[in-house]
């Protein structure tokens, strides 16, 4: 009936016990690690669902720099001051809920079902009649091969050549986001203060 | 709705579920940090949702083997060697590289109206009678990750500038402090 | 972090090899798994493995900010680039196929260690090969000086009240 990857049946286990887990904890520490773990988990079923681009910048962008990021942040922004500049664990602790959780969980557990609902509608897993497969024409992939002089990658030829101008546009944000973060984050260095200082004396 | 449904369904399920534990830490949480964690969560449960469409039964990863396909190529090149070699090599005594480029273009040609007739007799994303998985969903996944790391250490920022300004990384906290010095 | 010496030892012999292994997903990218994204991703991680554990003014040090800032748009400009050139040479924007070159054609030295009936525009790189390896390459430098940037944003800001 199936050929399925008995592998899966832990890996998304452990996957919907790592969210519940995030939700729960309180400590914004464990929080961050437990999200490496769920990136972790997500890359290992995209490799098994025949996506390895993906896994591989899912494991390395979703657990490698997005948890430095979370941590770096986490360390800047700490309850309270330490004289001595060490930090403890309960300083990353998140405030206790003052109302009960009953409102949140019940406008998911609402939309939820609604969701689940809209599933009985769609194509079983892995079917190769379903619309995602058979529209755009899939012959684009033995097309690709006389297009790109033999490229056996078909992700990397979409990516850069057929979608040039969409991961152009990406770059573009990419690019946009570094100095965002750059003008929000950067502090001028002793150079640049004394030469507006200069120049503020001039004018 | 038999086992076989819920089997073919499984995978929808369980992208709801992360989907929706994100959406709960999203609106449970006052905590900027707790906040953004979520919104990765469910970004993530997109992504993965995305490809999970993306898989055929029985299909493989998007690298064309480099099997008959690759080989076919070359061999065509070469039955068709001399002639196209011949025209190049005028082309190029003639300075013009649009001849050459328009050559190699017809040549490419052939090639796709060779192919995509051996495909049009299969369904699905063939190649040399191997399935591949849908590649586009991967594609787009592609970039979201990378947009969706750029647009998350954006917030990252702002979250330590908020420290910086307000003392607290608490929404309600923030708030209160914005109500005290509107008043 | 002088106080973990396997750390630092560890680290010392995992940097080489990850800069490696980034590399490789750079420049294979078009034949396995693999991409500019990637592989920026992870020399990024390289650098900053190295600053986690030396301390931010030795990674300074090898990627000096001033430098990495103009990284940042030059692999913008490497990729806008790669379109222009194919303006300029007669195709679209990012159209690669007019970026096919003989150059060596006429050069008597090519041909002669070459497989007799063999042209010598099979030993270059065909124009949609060229075009993905420079766009790839645009957008590997681009993703590692900005993931290195916002770390570098990060880890020199100090801890206020």
């Amino acid at each position: 009936m199936l050929n399925m990857n008995l592998i899966v049946i832990p890996i998304l286990l452990l996957l919907a016990a790592t969210a519940v887990t995030v939700a729960r904890i309180r400590n914004l520490w464990a929080a961050v690690m437990f999200t490496g773990i769920y990136s972790f988990l997500g890359a290992s079923w995209m490799l098994i669902l025949d996506a390895p681009d993906v896994a591989f910048t899912e494991a390395a962008v979703g657990a490698g720099i997005s948890t430095i990021l979370m941590l770096a942040t986490l360390s800047l922004t700490p309850k309270k001051r330490h004289r001595d500049g060490h930090l403890q664990s309960d300083d990353f602790e998140e405030k206790p809920l003052k109302h009960s959780p009953f409102w949140p969980l019940l406008v998911v557990t609402i939309t939820g079902c609604a969701l689940v609902y809209g599933t009985y509608d769609m194509p079983a897993f892995g079917d190769p009649n379903a619309p995602i497969q058979v529209y755009p024409d899939p012959s684009f992939v033995a097309k690709s091969q006389p297009d790109m002089h033999g490229l056996p990658n078909v992700v990397t030829a979409v990516l850069a050549s057929y979608r040039g101008y969409d991961t152009l546009g990406e770059t573009a944000v990419i690019f946009t986001a570094g100095i965002a973060v750059l003008l929000i984050l950067r502090k001028n260095t002793p150079e640049d203060d004394r030469r507006a200082n200069e120049q503020e004396a001039v004018s | 709705m038999t086992l076989e449904d819920a089997l073919g369904l499984y995978s929808y399920w369980i992208v709801i579920f992360l989907m929706m534990t994100g959406f709960y830490i999203v609106i449970s949480g006052k905590n900027l940090i707790k906040t953004i964690i979520g919104l990765n969560i469910f970004q993530t449960s997109v992504f993965l949702l995305y490809i999970t469409m993306g898989k055929v039964q029985g299909g493989t990863a998007p690298i064309l083997r480099d099997g008959g396909g690759h080989s076919d190529h070359h061999g065509e090149g070469h039955n068709h060697g001399g002639e196209h070699g011949e025209a190049i090599h005028q082309g190029s005594e003639h300075g013009s590289v649009v001849v050459d480029h328009a050559v190699q273009q017809a040549s490419f040609t052939e090639d796709v109206i060779a192919t995509v007739g051996e495909a049009a007799a299969h369904s699905g994303a063939e190649y040399q009678g191997v399935l591949y998985t849908n590649p586009l969903p991967s594609v787009l996944m592609l970039t979201a990750i990378v947009v969706g790391i750029a647009t998350t250490a954006l917030a990252l920022a702002l979250i330590v500038r908020i420290r910086e300004e307000y003392g607290t990384i608490e929404e309600d906290e923030i708030l209160a402090i914005d109500r005290k010095s509107d008043s | 972090m002088n106080s973990f010496p396997i750390i630092r030892i560890v680290t010392k012999i995992l940097i080489p090899y990850i800069l490696l292994f980034a590399m490789y997903v750079q420049f294979h990218g078009d034949f396995g798994p693999g991409g500019g994204f990637q592989a920026g991703v992870i020399f990024a991680a390289a650098l900053i493995l190295y600053g986690l554990v030396y301390g931010l003014p030795s990674l300074q040090k090898v990627a000096p900010p001033r430098i990495i800032e103009k990284l940042i748009a030059l692999g913008l400009l490497l990729y806008a680039g790669t379109g222009i050139a194919c303006m300029m040479m007669g195709g679209n924007f990012l159209d690669y196929d007019v970026l096919t070159h003989n150059f060596l054609t006429d050069v008597p030295a090519a041909i002669d260690f070459l497989p007799p009936g063999e042209h010598p525009r099979h030993f270059l790189p065909q124009g949609q090969h060229l075009g993905i390896f420079l766009v790839e390459l645009g957008v590997g430098i681009t993703v590692t000086a900005v993931m290195t940037m916002i770390f570098y944003a990060f880890a020199g800001r100090e801890q206020v009240a």
